[in-house]
């Protein structure tokens, strides 16, 4: 077995079976889908609850009835009762709250509160609100008195909800949604800017440990300075992909799950309330995407947006996203880990890399911070700049790629990238070599420059 | 036949030279000792000769033929820090070591259970190398360092921080080492061993070879012409024009005196007239030892 090979095995292993590598690669992903779908599991759970709301205030006839009931809350009309008496005994009665609406609502907007002992939902405070404004609308309106007044407003009434549909060369349409291509961005570039920093300070401290124990001397004994450098930086981004991988493969698995369970688990219960969106319009070419979301929209419009943005991140180009992000990933990580091996071969303690960590890691937030930039404006010349530079371009090219970026920009941006990894490993390696058996030196970028170059 | 030769190496780190047109010659199954004051290069020496690093000037020769990077599977090392991963376990590390070295992974394992058994530490195998002692991780090194079976195995200050039952022990292998026929080039301060193992030195001070050869040669060349007489019984002796007497000692029933003799006369002629004095029990040359040459010739080029 070739020599580098038994060393890129040795760092794999004793990485790979460390109790934090486990808990991380098992946990991560676990804790991202629960985070996920925890807030939609809560929303679907408070639903159930069954609210019956006592209205009452001196303003009450003239706003009477103008809260609509919903599948979750009933608005009981009292007249002639005490709203203290009312508040003392208002759960005995069964109700969840009491709503005192003051006759000056209409001229002052806040003349209305909602007793309730639990915090009310937002969506209900919004439904109550949304009646009452829509009826002092109308009352106002009858003051003109504009002849059939009713018929005409509700002939108005409109509801406006823009579906985003991308359409390629061939005409073929699939919908979109800005806002997973944010999310994907966001995330592509936050977990490039962390992996490539939490690997790339894996092989310092690994080069610092066999420094200070003098492990390298005997090591070096038997292999070249750059064949344990390649050695440790190679295996150490086979752990990286190991969980990158594993993350995927866990990550779907949830989706999937989510996908079947909790989604389909909705659309049962909907069911009796359901007015198919195809029958009404007649229209049956519709995508089967909107069929089936559409089925819970009437009823509940956060499981809508959820199942809409669900399905249109199903339609991400997720081929070319993971591709590109496991190829800016070791680019991008071979890159910053040759620095790295550099920094730890330079100094004789962790203390002493705080100097370099700074240079170092300028470039990888100013990445992160253009990439949030390239969100709101992907075709802008910064984003296209920094996503060529190799320091920061995986991160900013990969905040990018959801937002369709030419093929020719990427061959560019990676060819740019595999030509600078190179040229800074075997800078990293000089250095390296030298660095290893110097002991006492003051570490500083000058003395690292000396050693590029010792010919050795 | 030397196994291994060093010619005219020069090494400069910046503006410092660590070695200064530096030569050894190292006969086969011989012990060779490396000689000289902190900083005086030795250690550059031998990572040199390991070929961790390179001289900027002077060859190397292993077998007559020129020194390759292939050849660091004849050559085993144990350098003077312990150089072992702490959180790494014994046994596997012991088998990554071998590895590197060139052997195959079942090789390995056949051997380090031959000699964990061999120095009874089959206890240790899965233990970190950070639950082990000074003493019990540097026997694990040793292992380490001659499980390839080198021909040329270098020592750097193998007696440094031990106690004398270890130093025994450390004395006893490379002892072994020869005797299965290996080549030994050890540094060390410790002029005791290098009387008691030590065929051939080389004394560096300051990057410059300032003393070579044989131990015998060299103790000899320095002798001083005294002489150490044991008799039995309680003998005075008095000097006279041909020696002086420098001490004795009654210890034991037996006297012990230390004669200085001038030039002109010789050891024949010295027992001759001494024997009159009493019974000789011994009567042998006093030859210097290599701690008083080692602070002498430093001293004397400072």
């Amino acid at each position: 077995m070739n020599k580098t090979s038994v060393i890129i095995k040795r760092e794999y292993m004793t990485r790979v079976r460390k109790k934090s590598f486990i808990i991380m690669t098992l946990l991560a992903p676990v804790l991202m889908a629960a985070l996920f779908v925890l807030p939609t599991l809560l929303m679907m759970n408070q639903d159930k609850q069954f609210k019956k709301i006592a209205v009452v205030g001196d303003g009450s006839v003239i706003f009477r009835n103008a809260i609509t009931n919903t599948k979750d809350a009933e608005y009981v009309y009292l007249d002639n009762v005490n709203v203290n008496d009312l508040k003392k005994n208002f759960q005995q009665a069964g109700y969840y709250g009491i709503l005192y609406i003051a006759p000056e609502l209409a001229t002052t907007p806040n003349a209305i509160q909602l007793f309730s002992k639990k915090q009310p939902p937002i969506d209900l405070l919004e439904h109550i609100e949304g009646s009452l404004e829509k009826e002092i609308e109308r009352q106002k309106l009858l003051g003109y008195n504009i002849k059939d007044l009713d018929d005409i407003l509700k002939s108005i009434r409109t509801k406006v909800s823009v579906q985003t549909i991308k359409i390629d060369e061939s005409g073929k349409t699939t919908e979109t949604s800005t806002g997973i291509a944010m999310a994907v961005a966001y995330i592509g570039g936050f977990l490039m800017y962390m992996l490539v920093f939490m690997f790339g300070s894996q092989v310092m401290r690994g080069v610092i440990e066999e420094k200070t124990s003098r492990v390298v001397e005997v090591i070096i004994s038997s292999v070249k300075p750059v064949q344990l450098m390649m050695g440790k930086i190679v295996g150490i981004a086979l752990v990286g992909l190991t969980q990158f991988l594993i993350w995927i493969a866990l990550t779907g698995a949830i989706v999937v799950v989510v996908k079947t369970v909790v989604l389909d688990k909705a659309n049962v219960t909907q069911v009796t309330q359901m007015i198919p969106q195809n029958v009404l319009s007649g229209d049956q070419s519709q995508p089967a995407t909107t069929g089936t979301s559409v089925n819970a929209v009437q009823a509940n419009p956060q499981l809508a947006e959820f199942s809409k943005m669900f399905d249109s991140a199903m339609h991400q180009n997720w081929l070319l996203i993971i591709t590109s992000f496991i190829f800016y990933f070791i680019t991008g990580y071979l890159l910053y880990a040759s620095v790295f091996a550099a920094i730890g071969s330079a100094v004789d303690s962790e203390t002493d890399t705080q100097q370099f960590m700074l240079p170092v890691t300028i470039p990888i937030i100013l990445g992160l911070f253009v990439a949030i930039g390239t969100m709101q404006n992907p075709e802008s010349s910064i984003s296209f700049w920094f996503s060529m530079i190799p320091l920061t371009s995986p991160i900013v090219m990969m905040a990018r790629i959801p937002f369709e970026v030419p093929g020719w920009q990427i061959a560019l941006s990676m060819g740019i990238m595999v030509i600078t990894f190179l040229a800074f490993v075997w800078m990293a390696a000089k250095i390296y070599r030298t660095g290893i058996l110097m002991y006492g030196k003051k570490s500083s970028w000058k003395e690292m420059w000396k050693w590029l170059r010792y010919s050795g | 036949m030397s196994l291994f030769e060093a010619r005219n190496v020069t090494k400069q780190f910046g503006s410092f030279k660590a070695l200064d047109n530096v030569s050894i010659s190292v006969p086969e199954q011989c012990i060779y000792g490396l000689l000289g004051p902190n900083g005086a290069g030795k250690t550059t020496l031998i990572r040199i000769i390991n070929q961790i690093t390179g001289p900027d000037a002077g060859e190397l020769y292993l077998n007559d033929r020129k020194l390759l990077p292939e050849d660091v599977i004849s050559i085993g090392y144990l350098p003077e820090e312990r150089g072992l991963y702490r959180k790494m376990k014994v046994g596997e590390q012991a088998v990554y070591f071998a590895q590197l070295k060139g052997l195959s992974k079942a090789e390995a394992m056949r051997r380090l259970k031959y000699w964990f058994k061999k120095l009874d530490i089959v206890d240790w195998w899965g233990k970190k190398v950070e639950e082990l002692s000074k003493g019990m991780q540097q026997k694990v090194q040793f292992i380490t360092t001659i499980l390839h079976e080198p021909k040329l195995i270098i020592f750097d200050e193998p007696f440094t921080g031990f106690d004398p039952v270890n130093a025994n022990t450390i004395k006893n292998e490379i002892l072994f080492l020869r005797e299965r026929g290996a080549t030994i080039i050890f540094s060390t301060h410790n002029m005791a061993s290098v009387e008691e193992l030590c065929d051939n030195i080389t004394l560096i001070d300051k990057a410059k070879t300032i003393l070579e050869g044989s131990v015998d040669e060299i103790r000899r060349n320095w002798a001083a012409n005294e002489y150490d007489l044991v008799f039995s019984g309680n003998v005075k002796i008095e000097g006279n024009g041909q020696y002086q007497v420098l001490k004795q000692e009654l210890d034991n029933d037996k006297s012990i005196i230390r004669l200085k003799t001038t030039n002109s006369i010789g050891t024949n002629d010295i027992l001759t007239n001494l024997m009159k004095s009493g019974t000789i029990l011994s009567f042998n040359q006093a030859l210097p030892s290599m701690n008083e040459i080692f602070i002498r010739v430093v001293e004397s080029k400072n």
